[in-house]
């Protein structure tokens, strides 16, 4: 079976699990909606354009009037589905949902990637102190009240690509960036960072019980905007990725071995940390740090699919996708609300250490 | 030091006058090298290497550890950029390209891959077409021919579905050629190709990279083992601190006294029997002679114990003359031992009985062993006959050993009337007993001789001159002569 016709397979696969995890999930929750109905107002809801209406003119400088031409939408089903049923699903729980999926589908795209980069199966998304630079933007502006442009989510993101950077450039010497240097740096910087953390939290007041909240990874209070915004920003890097898997391939030979195939080591190398630091910052500056899915998610799927990114690469983020959707619903169907950081966790740690006993997890 | 500059520029030195003789074929260079310097870390790691490699040339890059030869090979395929001079692979400048361009110039067969993720065999061979593709091509037609092509050459295809990670040593080491093989380039680079393999598959990966090479690829390898380099590469090279000690024929290059310059150690080196190739032996660290010089007449196996016996317990040894191929001529090498050689099935000639006359006289001890005589070796036991103290090793009667006739049984006669005749267990104490009275007469003698006369350095220099036949005989010379045949 060819490459293609594998990554097709195993992507169309899982992108049908996750439809079904994204269904179940939305009928669950303090009103139970049959799997049914969910569908019924999910069809209802996906536009469908019918074509285009030359409607209205829009007066141009020079050129005067012009028709504007505007696509006409239709819903082609018409369920007849309880209004409130569709509420609650369409405005609560699918922001939510979609949120989740997004998430989990950046971070285990960024743990698949960084395991490759380092050649190492215990390397995450965060080892080059993104979640760490996030944490600490996120928190400074909860803590000191700062008020700035795209809020909360905008302070983490820039801290985190910012904190990636530093990492980078600590690690580079004469143009090159041992991976083993990187390594140490990104231990080196989380620990720092950490003890801003701390500081920070000393300082919090009244708003510690937010920042606690924020620290341990959450999809609350998810909106259509947050759901749009990630929706915007992943493609674009997710493409860039896809397109090095190949690279990626022949990097896990080692940097000697993959330069003497005729890859250039060095910029491969710096666009996939900038890459994937850039999904795992989108991803953490919205739901705060959440563990192990960037970490088990690829090493399981390694297992099932092989070690060619190419098939890898996409199976890994729609199994991301589905694994924090499911974790989340356990997160929010109890009946407080956990953190989804650490459901991830405590599911995540057993079947890792599962996986460790039973399946001989391969170490460099 | 002059020396090997020398037989560095006629052989090998890209010098603008000398590189016109090409001596590697009418093709011009598939490698060149000029004036190529690099430090790593403020410490010179290759200075001044200049070297030609002509097309279709299997060429061993030689030296001890840290003498700069994997340095090469990665300023070869461009991992590294000397900070002087120039690297030239097919007339391209390797370090203006890009590396994609280099790697259709230079493939290289790694000596360590950590493979920790487990990529299907034919997968990673298949990664050996990435310079020849672009980033959104698909899989052509020729990329699988050139992959069955290398897997085949390799005999890796019934591996094609295994995890590279669970193949064995010497499976991988064809794994990683056959990638190499599929990049499909004039020059192939082996970095240590034959180490952690067992010797059935050293042979085999360097039987695969001389038919490569006999059918136009070129091939540089760095290669420890110096028998292997010797028999398999049709020119060595020999680095040492980062300079090129000698460059060239194999046999011109193994010399004895390169080997001791480049590796500071003692080695002997001969043709091997079976295959005449070069055959360089090792030596453990000549031993002073603090317990006393022995000469030992053997042949046949006969005086290989008594060999080993005698170097074990600390003597200096001398042994012969004893015929090329000779066991005994093996077991002294082994030892260390001074050896005076005649050619196979060649009687001992003047020349070799003077040398034999020689060290003898320089010996405290000299020990005849249980050695059959014929009219070849018979001057042996008349040089023995000299020696100031004697023994003879017997295990069998003369008469079932003589082969020389009345004359045989008249020289052993004067042997036995001056030698002390020992069962072989009684050998060691015996010499030990011999040696003292030896050490006591001399001190009786001059204060110092001793020191002057046997100091093995000067003894082997003063000896050599005078005979051809002797194994330490000026490097190259010998060499040449030997590779005339």
């Amino acid at each position: 079976m060819s490459v293609r016709t594998r990554a097709t397979t195993w992507s169309l696969g899982l992108s049908g699990l996750l439809l079904l995890v994204v269904v179940v999930s939305a009928g669950i929750g303090a009103v139970t909606i049959p799997p049914r109905t969910v569908a019924a107002i999910l069809a209802d809801a996906v536009p469908v354009p019918v074509g285009v209406s030359l409607g209205g003119a829009t007066v141009l400088p020079l050129v005067g009037p012009v028709p504007t031409p505007t696509l006409e939408f239709v819903s082609p089903f018409a369920f007849s589905v309880p209004r409130p049923a569709r509420i609650i699903v369409l405005s609560v729980r699918l922001p939510r949902i979609l949120l989740a999926a997004l998430v989990g589908f950046a971070l285990a795209t960024a743990g698949t990637v960084m395991q490759g980069f380092f050649r190492n199966p215990m390397a995450d998304p965060s080892i080059v102190g993104v979640s760490s630079g996030a944490a600490v933007g996120a928190v400074a502006t909860i803590v000191l009240s700062l008020s700035i442009p795209f809020g909360l989510e905008g302070a983490a993101f820039v801290s985190a690509v910012v904190t990636a950077f530093v990492v980078y450039l600590l690690a580079s010497e004469n143009g090159r960036t041992p991976v083993a240097t990187l390594l140490l740096a990104g231990v080196a910087i989380q620990t720092f960072l950490g003890a801003v953390i701390s500081f920070l939290l000393l300082q919090s007041g009244e708003s510690l019980r937010q920042v606690v909240f924020w620290l341990m990874g959450h999809l609350a209070g998810a909106t259509w905007s947050e759901v749009g915004m990630l929706a915007l920003v992943l493609p674009l890097p997710f493409v860039v990725l896809l397109v090095h898997a190949r690279d990626l391939n022949v990097l896990l030979l080692g940097e000697e071995d993959a330069h003497a195939l005729g890859i250039e080591v060095e910029r491969t190398k710096q666009l996939l940390l900038a890459t994937a630091s850039v999904v795992t910052a989108a991803a953490v500056s919205v739901s705060g740090v959440i563990g192990f899915v960037g970490l088990v998610v690829p090493h399981m799927l390694r297992l099932l699919v092989g070690p060619d990114h190419r098939v890898l690469l996409p199976a890994s983020a729609l199994a991301g996708a589905s694994f924090l959707v499911a974790t989340d619903t356990v997160a929010r169907s109890g009946g407080a609300e956990i953190p989804v950081g650490v459901v991830t966790a405590a599911v995540g740690a057993p079947f890792f250490l599962y996986l460790l006993r039973t399946r001989e997890v391969r170490s460099p | 030091m002059s020396d090997f500059d020398r037989s560095g520029d006629t052989d090998l030195g890209a010098d603008a006058d000398s590189a016109d003789s090409d001596p590697f074929g009418d093709a011009g260079p598939a490698i060149r090298l000029d004036d190529v310097s690099l430090s790593l870390g403020g410490h010179s790691i290759l200075d001044s290497v200049s070297v030609d490699v002509g097309e279709g040339t299997f060429v061993g890059l030689i030296g001890p550890n840290g003498a700069g030869k994997t340095t090469l090979l990665r300023t070869l395929n461009g991992a590294l950029a000397p900070d002087e001079g120039s690297v030239r692979v097919v007339g391209e400048d390797v370090h203006a390209l890009s590396s994609k361009a280099a790697s259709r110039l230079v493939a290289t067969v790694p000596q360590t891959t950590s493979v920790t993720f487990d990529f299907p065999v034919r997968d990673v061979v298949e990664m050996g077409r990435t310079p020849h593709r672009g980033r959104f091509d698909g899989w052509r037609e020729r990329d699988t021919a050139a992959v069955d092509d290398a897997m085949r050459r390799t005999a890796v295809e019934s591996l094609a579905d295994r995890p590279v990670t669970e193949v064995s040593g010497g499976e991988r080491q064809r794994v990683l050629i056959a990638r190499a093989l599929a990049q499909e380039t004039p020059v192939l680079l082996l970095d240590e190709p034959t180490a952690s393999l067992d010797i059935n598959h050293q042979v085999r990966t360097l039987e695969l990279v001389s038919d490569l090479v006999a059918d136009g690829t070129t091939a540089v390898a760095a290669i420890h083992d110096l028998n292997l380099a010797a028999h398999y590469c049709d020119a060595l090279v020999l680095l040492s601190g980062g300079r090129i000690l000698s460059a060239g024929d194999p046999a011109a290059v193994l010399s004895e006294e390169h080997l001791r310059e480049a590796f500071d150690a003692e080695a002997v080196v001969s043709r091997h029997p079976v295959t005449g190739s070069v055959y360089v032996t090792a030596l453990p660290p000549s031993s002073d002679d603090a317990n006393g010089r022995v000469h030992v007449v053997g042949g046949g196996g006969t005086g290989a114990r008594a060999l080993h016996l005698l170097s074990a317990a600390g003597y200096a040894l001398s042994a012969g003359a004893l015929n090329e191929g000779d066991t005994d001529a093996e077991a002294a090498r082994r030892v260390g031992a001074d050896l005076v050689t005649v050619p196979p099935y060649s009687p001992v000639d003047d020349a070799a009985r003077a040398a034999v006359e020689s060290r003898v006289e320089a010996a405290d001890v000299t020990v005849v062993a249980d050695v059959e005589v014929g009219d070849g070796n018979l001057a042996n036991l008349d040089a023995a006959a000299e020696a100031d103290r004697l023994v003879l090793v017997e295990e069998r009667p003369f008469s079932e050993r003589n082969y020389a006739g009345d004359e045989g049984f008249a020289v052993y006669e004067r042997l036995r009337e001056r030698g002390t005749i020992v069962e072989p267990g009684d050998l060691l104490s015996v010499v030990g007993e011999l040696a003292c009275d030896s050490f006591r007469e001399r001190d009786d003698g001059a204060d110092g001789t001793r020191d002057g006369e046997t100091g093995p350095g000067d003894a082997d220099a003063g000896a050599n001159d005078a005979e051809p036949t002797h194994d330490d005989a000026g490097g190259d010379d010998t060499a040449a002569d030997l590779f005339s045949d």
